[in-house]
C-alpha cells in the first residue's frame, strides 16, 4: 500500500507547519528535562551499571547484592562520582572479584573511596572492560533476535498482543505458549501489583505475585527460553514484553537487554503521575533505560492510554498527543529510532456519547498521521467495560475495527471480561476470534476509507492537534516540571521536590564516571 | 388452569415465557473436542439442573480444551422473601457525588493521611485505595478533587503517623496491614488507635480506618478504630464511607443516590 493513497496526514489535511511547530515545542519543553537528567544519577542507574558488569544474586534476606553494594558505596564515598570508580578501585586494592567485594561490603569488611590519579584511571579502565562485556551480551542478543526474525520472516502488522498474569512463572509459561499457539505475536507478562514501588529487583524464579508475576532476571530468562521453543514450533518469532517502569526502571531495562526481551513498557511520565515517583528520579532513570533499549533493539510502549482512564477521553484527547510528542522527543534524544516507538493511545471514549466511534477514529488517525513510521500501541476499552460481557464483546469489535481502519502496529487484545476476572482460556479464544473476524472482514477497508476532507473526523483531528499545540505552548512557558506539578496530565499534581525515590537521586560531581553510559553514547563495544 | 395472579415472591428465570426457567451458560471442559466431550458438557449441565440441556455450540480451543454454550430450562424456584442482604450503612457515591458532598458540606478538601504501620512493607492495600491507579476499575482517592491525600508509604512508626496526621490536620487516617504473623496486624492497630486517643481529645481525633485481607470487619470496638475494611474493598467504598462519616449533610437535600448495588451476605 503506498503512502500517497492512504497517508492519514493528507486525508486529515493536517497543516505541516502546525505539525512542525508541535514537534519544536515538544523539543523546547523536553530539553531542560534532558539536561536535568544529564546532571543527575540515581541509585538504580548505579545498580544497573553493576548488573551490566555481571553482578547477580542476593543475600540470605533476598536483598540483591547490587543494592547492598551501592548502599555501602554511597555511605562510604557518596555516589556523586558514580559507583564504578569506588568499586573497581576496591577490587584492585583487594584483588577480589565483583561478587566478593559486594559480599565483603555487606559484611563491613571493605571500605570505599573515590580514587584519584593513576588509581582512578586503573579503576575506570577495569570498570569499562567489565561493563562492556554486558553491553556486548546485549548486542549479541540483538543479533540473535535479528537472525530469528530473518529465519521466520517479519510479522505483518498489527502484532497481536496478549497478556498473561498468573503470579507464578511456572503457570505463566504454559499460558504464554498456549496464547502464542492461539495467535499471539507478543506476550506481555504483567508484573505483580506494587513492584514498581520496590527499590530493588527481586531475585530468582518467583511463584507468588499479586495480580501479576514479579519481573526478575530468572523469570525473564525462563520465559524467553520457553517462547523461543514455541517460536521454533510455530515458525514465527514470538515477542516478549515486560515493564521498565517504577523505581528500578534502569535495572529492569538492563535485564531485558541481557535476557533478550523484545518490547518494554517505558513511559516518560507514567511513574510520576500514577505511582507518585519523584519526577527527577523518573526522568534520570528513564533516559538511561531508553539508552539501553535503543542499544538492545527493544521497542518501547508508552502509557498514554492511562491518562484516558483518569481524565475524560474526549476532553483530554490533546494531552495524549502532547505526551506522545514528549515521549517521542525523549526517546529520540536517548537514541531510539522511529520503529522502536510504540506510542500509546486507547479506545476509551464513553460509548453512550453520540459519534463516539467517529471521535475514536479521529484520535487514532491523528496519532497515525503524526507518527507515520512508529508502530503505535492501540489499547482496548477498560474504563467503560461494565461487567456486561456481551456489550463488552461488541465494544472490543469496534476497537478492533478502529485499529484496522487506522493502521495500528501493536494491538492489545481486549477481553470481554475486563473488570470481571483475569482472562479465562475461553475469554482469550473469543477475543482472538473477534480480532480475526474484524481483520479478515475489514483489514483492507483502509484502502477505501477516506474521511470527508472537511467532515467530522478531519475537523476533530485538526481541533485536537490545535489544542495540543496550545498546551505545549503553555508547557514551554511554564516548564514541563511545573506543568506536571500543576496536574496537567491525568489530573495528577506531582511537584518536582516530592514523591517516592527522591532520596535515591544524586547530583553528579565533575569526574563522575558511568562506563555504561559512556559505552552507550559512544556506541562502543570495548 | 387458574388465571389467579402469579405469586411474585416465587420466581425462576424467564426466557420468553413466565415460568420457562430458561438459562444460558458457557464453560470450558479440559477435553479435546469430540462427541464424547459434547456429551460430557450435556451431562454436566444436566447435573447443574438444566433439563433438558441443549449444547448449542461447541468449539475446540487448542488440542486439549473445548468451549461450550448451553441453553436449557432449570426447575429451581427462589422465594424472594428468603433473600438476606447485608445493607451497607452508607450510600455508595460516584466520585463526582463525593466531591460535591465534600464541597457542599465541608467547604474545604477532606484530608486523608494513609500509611502501612509497623514493619509491614506491603503497600499494595493502601496504594490500591489511595493511588490514582486505583483498584478493580475504580480510581484511588487521589483522583478525587476534593480529597487531599498524604500517603506516607510503608513502615511508618505510630508516633510519626500521629505527628503527620496532626501536621496535615487529617480528617481521617487510613492504615493498611497485610502481614499477620503473630497477629502483628491486630497489635499494630491497637497500638495505633491507643496513640491517637492519647494524642487527641475525642472530638478532635481523626477518623481511624484500618484495612487488610485478614481483619474481621466487626472488630472495630476491640481494635479501637472507627471502621475496618476487608478484602476486595474498593476506593469508591472508602470514599463513600468517609463522606457519610465526616461530612455533615447541609439543609439542602443530599445528592445521594439510593444504594442499588446490595451485596448478598
Amino acid at each position: 500500500m503506498s503512502r500517497s493513497t492512504t497517508d492519514p496526514r493528507r486525508m486529515l489535511d493536517l497543516d505541516p507547519v502546525t505539525i512542525r511547530k508541535a514537534r519544536a515545542l515538544a523539543r523546547r519543553a523536553g530539553a531542560p528535562v534532558v539536561s536535568l537528567a544529564k546532571r543527575h544519577t540515581t541509585v538504580s542507574v548505579e545498580r544497573a551499571v553493576l548488573r551490566l558488569a555481571g553482578l547477580e544474586g542476593a543475600d540470605v534476606e533476598g536483598i540483591p547484592w547490587v543494592n547492598r553494594l551501592v548502599d555501602v558505596v554511597r555511605a562510604d564515598a557518596g555516589l556523586e562520582h558514580g559507583v564504578a570508580l569506588p568499586v573497581w578501585d576496591a577490587m584492585a586494592r583487594t584483588g577480589d572479584d565483583l561478587l566478593t567485594v559486594a559480599q565483603k561490603a555487606a559484611a563491613g569488611s571493605v571500605t570505599f573511596r573515590v580514587p584519584e590519579g593513576r588509581d582512578a584511571a586503573r579503576a575506570a579502565k577495569a570498570a569499562r572492560a567489565q561493563v562492556a562485556a554486558g553491553i556486548r551480551r546485549i548486542d549479541a542478543n540483538r543479533r540473535q533476535r535479528d537472525r530469528l526474525i530473518t529465519r521466520f520472516g517479519p510479522q505483518p502488522a498489527p502484532w497481536i498482543y496478549l497478556i498473561v498474569a498468573t503470579g507464578d512463572i511456572y503457570e505463566d509459561i504454559p499460558q504464554a505458549q498456549a496464547a502464542a499457539r492461539e495467535g499471539a505475536d507478543v506476550i506481555a507478562v504483567i508484573r505483580s501489583t506494587g513492584q514498581s514501588l520496590l527499590d530493588y529487583v527481586p531475585e530468582g524464579p518467583t511463584r507468588e505475585g499479586y495480580a501479576g508475576t514479579y519481573a526478575t532476571q530468572a523469570n525473564f530468562r525462563l520465559m524467553r527460553a520457553a517462547l523461543d521453543e514455541t517460536s521454533a514450533e510455530l515458525g514465527r518469532y514470538v515477542r516478549l514484553t515486560n515493564y521498565a517502569s517504577g523505581l528500578c526502571m534502569p535495572e529492569i531495562a538492563s535485564l531485558a537487554g541481557l535476557e533478550r526481551l523484545d518490547m518494554m513498557l517505558n513511559d516518560s511520565m507514567y511513574g510520576i503521575l500514577f505511582r507518585d515517583i519523584n519526577p527527577v528520579r523518573t526522568f534520570v532513570d528513564q533516559r538511561f533505560s531508553r539508552q539501553i533499549h535503543a542499544r538492545a533493539g527493544i521497542i518501547i510502549n508508552t502509557g498514554e492510554d492511562n491518562y484516558l482512564t483518569t481524565a475524560d477521553a474526549v476532553d483530554a484527547a490533546h494531552t495524549v498527543t502532547v505526551s506522545q510528542l514528549l515521549n517521542e522527543f525523549f526517546a529520540k534524544e536517548a537514541g531510539l529510532a522511529d520503529w522502536q516507538l510504540g506510542l500509546g493511545h486507547a479506545f476509551e471514549i464513553n460509548p453512550d456519547l453520540p459519534d463516539s466511534f467517529r471521535l475514536e477514529l479521529a484520535h487514532a488517525m491523528l496519532a497515525r498521521a503524526l507518527f507515520p513510521d512508529a508502530p503505535l500501541k492501540w489499547m482496548p476499552p477498560t474504563k467503560h467495560m461494565t461487567g456486561d460481557v456481551f456489550r463488552g464483546y461488541l465494544l472490543d469489535g469496534f476497537f478492533n475495527l478502529a485499529g484496522a481502519l487506522t493502521g495500528q502496529g501493536i494491538l492489545l487484545v481486549g477481553m470481554m471480561t475486563e473488570a470481571v476476572v483475569t482472562p479465562w482460556l475461553s475469554d482469550r479464544d473469543l477475543a482472538l476470534q473477534n480480532v480475526r473476524y474484524v481483520f479478515n472482514a475489514a483489514g483492507n477497508l483502509r484502502e477505501d476509507f477516506r474521511p470527508a476532507p472537511d467532515g467530522f473526523i478531519a475537523n476533530r483531528a485538526r481541533q485536537v492537534l490545535g489544542e495540543a499545540v496550545d498546551l505545549l505552548d503553555r508547557i514551554v512557558d511554564d516548564t514541563l516540571l511545573e506543568a506536571i506539578a500543576d496536574g496537567t496530565f491525568g489530573l495528577m499534581k506531582r511537584p518536582a521536590d516530592a514523591g517516592r525515590g527522591l532520596d535515591g537521586v544524586v547530583r553528579k560531581e565533575s569526574g563522575y564516571l558511568n562506563p555504561a553510559t559512556d559505552l552507550l553514547e559512544e556506541g562502543a563495544t570495548r | 388452569m387458574s388465571k389467579a395472579k402469579p405469586n411474585r415472591n416465587i420466581v425462576r428465570p424467564y426466557g420468553d415465557a413466565t415460568g420457562d426457567g430458561m438459562v444460558q451458560m458457557s464453560f470450558t471442559l479440559p477435553l479435546p473436542h469430540d462427541k464424547r466431550a459434547e456429551g460430557a458438557a450435556q451431562l454436566f449441565a444436566t447435573k447443574m439442573g438444566m433439563d433438558p440441556a441443549m449444547v448449542v455450540h461447541a468449539k475446540a480451543m487448542g488440542p486439549d480444551f473445548t468451549f461450550f454454550v448451553v441453553y436449557g430450562p432449570v426447575h429451581h424456584l427462589v422465594d424472594v422473601r428468603d433473600v438476606v442482604v447485608q445493607e451497607r450503612d452508607y450510600p455508595l457515591l460516584a466520585p463526582k457525588e463525593v466531591n460535591a458532598a465534600i464541597k457542599r458540606g465541608l467547604r474545604r478538601p477532606l484530608v486523608v493521611v494513609g500509611a502501612c504501620i509497623g514493619t509491614d512493607a506491603h503497600t499494595v492495600g493502601i496504594d490500591a485505595i489511595l493511588n490514582i491507579k486505583g483498584f478493580a476499575g475504580e480510581k484511588g482517592l487521589e483522583y478525587y478533587s476534593e480529597i487531599t491525600v498524604v500517603n506516607l508509604g510503608a513502615q511508618v512508626a505510630v508516633p510519626e503517623l500521629v505527628e503527620q496526621a496532626r501536621a496535615h490536620k487529617a480528617d481521617a487516617v487510613l492504615v493498611s496491614q497485610v502481614v499477620t504473623q503473630r497477629d502483628a496486624h491486630l497489635h499494630n492497630t491497637k497500638e495505633m488507635s491507643a496513640a491517637f486517643r492519647e494524642a487527641f481529645p475525642a472530638e478532635r481525633r481523626p477518623l481511624l480506618v484500618v484495612g487488610g485481607p485478614r481483619f474481621d470487619e466487626l472488630a472495630t470496638a476491640e481494635l479501637g478504630v472507627d471502621r475496618i475494611f476487608g478484602r476486595g474493598t474498593t476506593p469508591g467504598e472508602v470514599a463513600s464511607y468517609l463522606v457519610s462519616a465526616l461530612v455533615p449533610v447541609p439543609d439542602a437535600r443530599p445528592a445521594n443516590r439510593p444504594d442499588t448495588r446490595k451485596k448478598a451476605s
